[in-house]
């Protein structure tokens, strides 16, 4: 079979291209630090200046692998939301599981004023935001979950989540409404995204619950390589279809939920990500896919915070405005150049 | 083929179809028994909306029976878990895949989903029964092919073969002859007498070419508005029954060219 011959020969560019992106990532910032340097203080042995070492350390490496993590889940996400909607336009957020968690930070943050002045200072940590998001995401995930377990039609539960988000961002709308303009200021700042702002120990939280959904995106391969046939035909394969998409709509919330938490809405790499792959790849099975997706989407993620990053200066511009604005352009580039959308 | 060697593979007792709701039951059709054997290629026929939709979808578990009881393979319908009946009952369908683009291969290796793994991954067995199903249904030269290349009429066969690809005792087809040219409607038939032949399923379709179904099925069963008959072709014909599948006004059946004709 010649195809999983050059998928083997794809999947190990990718790799390599992986590691020179996390490499790059890391080497570019606001204060240059040579090459050489960057390695030693990955493997640890003493560098020019205990600062670059520092810089690396607790800033660089943490916000490279924040990249890798969110891009690869959202992209995952957005890749098992297309195919459990059977929709192109499907993304990690369609369940209304941004907008929870915007409602939850839009509380926090413009409501503030709501809970009086004392508890404000209080409530604004970074931490409150990360819960705030959670919570937030895991309630409106909670309340399309129950509808999804009534409901026998898939696409349903699409609009059900839609009217979800509609109803979060009016009552966001009315906070901002009503919020001072330092509030406002405030709450659109993390609407903005950041990757940047995670410690060790964030990193390994998010990290734990990335893994667990990954690992029930793996477990979904089948089914949902069957759910490409449809769901009657999925069924008389003997797919359990409520337990089914009951677990791969877990797999999206743990994975977008969580890193929408700590890194703010992200929007447009859980669209985009899985229709550059499976332009590239050409193919629609899972088993390749989802490797596939979580390669392309590390590695467009690192490029994007390389950009935002600005090289060698102070300035570091909105994470989710540069993946839009890096990746839109090439995935319509290449749906022109194919002439064909393959989904 | 002696009655003493027929192995019923499914067959329908004093069966009522149709909907349940809360406040009411409307009944479709009402007392049918069939009985299907092993190796046959049976028919169903009817006019538009006389239920035989209905009647497809309470045999393969869609839907509940109002009355009456399932069996296939000596086992009530209703008793099976949903992977096991997968493993003796498959289904083409009208309905149109949401994605395209996958290999033939791959479309058909679908079909051995009942039998792998939690990943899905071929043994070396499901792969041989792949191939298998592609070469019963000629299909090895397109094997490597993405479904959105392909005619109706290769397509509707690629879906037969993952059908045999999932190697059960029995097929059932849903109108599996629309959308194509007189040629293929028969090719299409054809392929199936020659698939229960040689591979002795039991494959039941439901189709509105009444003449090819005269000429290639063992079995018709044949849905009008009084009752649901099953019988041989030439019986039916004796019988009278193709006359009782229409209004009367505009078209016959002709016993001699088995076939039906305008009234002039």
């Amino acid at each position: 079979m010649s195809n999983q011959i050059t998928h083997t020969r794809s999947f190990s560019i990718l790799t390599i291209v992986l590691i020179i992106c996390f490499i790059i990532n890391i080497s570019l910032g606001s204060v240059s630090i040579p090459l050489k340097d960057i390695f030693n203080s990955i493997i640890g042995i003493e560098t020019g200046q205990e600062t670059w070492q520092y810089i690396i350390q607790n800033y660089r490496l943490p916000k490279a692998f924040t990249a890798i993590l969110v891009g690869s889940g959202l992209g995952i996400s957005g890749l098992l939301m297309q195919t459990l909607f059977r929709n192109p336009l499907a993304g990690p957020f369609v369940l209304g599981i941004s907008s929870g968690a915007s409602l939850g930070v839009a509380l926090i943050i413009l409501g503030s004023s709501f809970f009086g002045s004392v508890f404000a200072v209080l409530l604004i940590s970074k931490w409150s935001i990360v819960i705030a998001a959670s919570l937030g995401s895991f309630l409106v995930l909670i309340s399309v979950m129950a509808v999804s377990l009534k409901i026998r039609d898939t696409m349903a539960i699409l609009i059900i989540g839609l009217m979800f988000s509609s109803i979060t961002a009016a009552i966001v709308s009315v906070l901002s409404y009503f919020g001072s303009a330092e509030q406002l200021q405030q709450y659109i700042f993390w609407g903005f995204g950041s990757l940047g702002n995670l410690s060790w120990n964030e990193l390994s939280i998010l990290f734990i619950i990335y893994c667990f959904g990954i690992i029930l995106s793996i477990s979904s391969i089948k089914s949902l390589n069957s759910l490409l046939l449809g769901e009657n035909y999925a069924k008389s394969l003997g797919l359990n279809i409520k337990k089914s998409r009951l677990i791969i709509i877990i797999a999206t919330s743990l994975l977008a939920g969580t890193i929408t938490a700590f890194a703010g809405p992200i929007a447009f790499i859980g669209l985009a990500i899985p229709h550059l792959t499976r332009q590239i790849f050409n193919t629609s099975n899972h088993k390749i896919l989802l490797p596939a997706v979580f390669l392309f989407g590390a590695i467009v993620m690192l490029i994007c915070d390389s950009i935002a990053q600005v090289p060698n200066s102070d300035y570091t511009l909105p994470i989710n405005a540069i993946t839009s604005l890096v990746g839109a352009p090439v995935v319509i580039w290449l749906l022109v150049r194919k002439r064909k959308m393959i989904f | 083929m002696k009655d003493f060697q027929k192995h019923i593979i499914l067959s329908t007792d004093k069966l009522t179809i149709g909907y349940s709701s809360k406040k009411q039951q409307s009944i479709i059709a009402s007392n049918i028994n069939i009985n299907l054997y092993k190796g046959e290629l049976i028919g169903l026929i009817g006019a538009n909306g006389i239920g035989k939709s209905t009647l497809l979808r309470t045999l393969t578990n869609v839907q509940k029976p109002l009355q009456g009881s399932i069996q296939i393979n000596a086992k009530n319908l209703n008793e099976y878990q949903s992977i096991d009946l997968a493993k003796v009952l498959s289904l083409v369908l009208t309905e149109a895949m949401p994605s395209k683009n996958l290999t033939v291969f791959e479309l058909v290796a679908l079909g051995r989903q009942p039998y792998t793994n939690w990943v899905g991954s071929l043994t070396k067995e499901d792969i041989e029964k792949v191939n298998e199903a592609l070469k019963l249904t000629n299909l090895e030269n397109l094997k490597y092919k993405n479904c959105f290349e392909l005619s109706d009429g290769q397509l509707q066969k690629a879906m037969i073969a993952r059908a045999l690809a999932q190697d059960t005792d029995l097929i059932i087809l849903d109108e599996p002859t629309t959308h194509l040219d007189m040629y293929h409607k028969a090719y299409i038939l054809k392929l199936l007498q020659k698939l229960a032949q040689e591979t002795k399923k039991t494959i039941l379709f439901s189709s509105h070419e009444i003449d090819l179904a005269i000429q290639l099925c063992d079995t018709i069963i044949v849905m009008t508005n009084e009752n649901v008959i099953t019988d041989n072709p030439s019986n039916l014909i004796s019988n009278g029954t193709f006359n009782k599948l229409f209004p009367k006004d505009l078209i016959v059946f002709d016993d001699k060219t088995k076939k039906f004709r305008v009234i002039k």
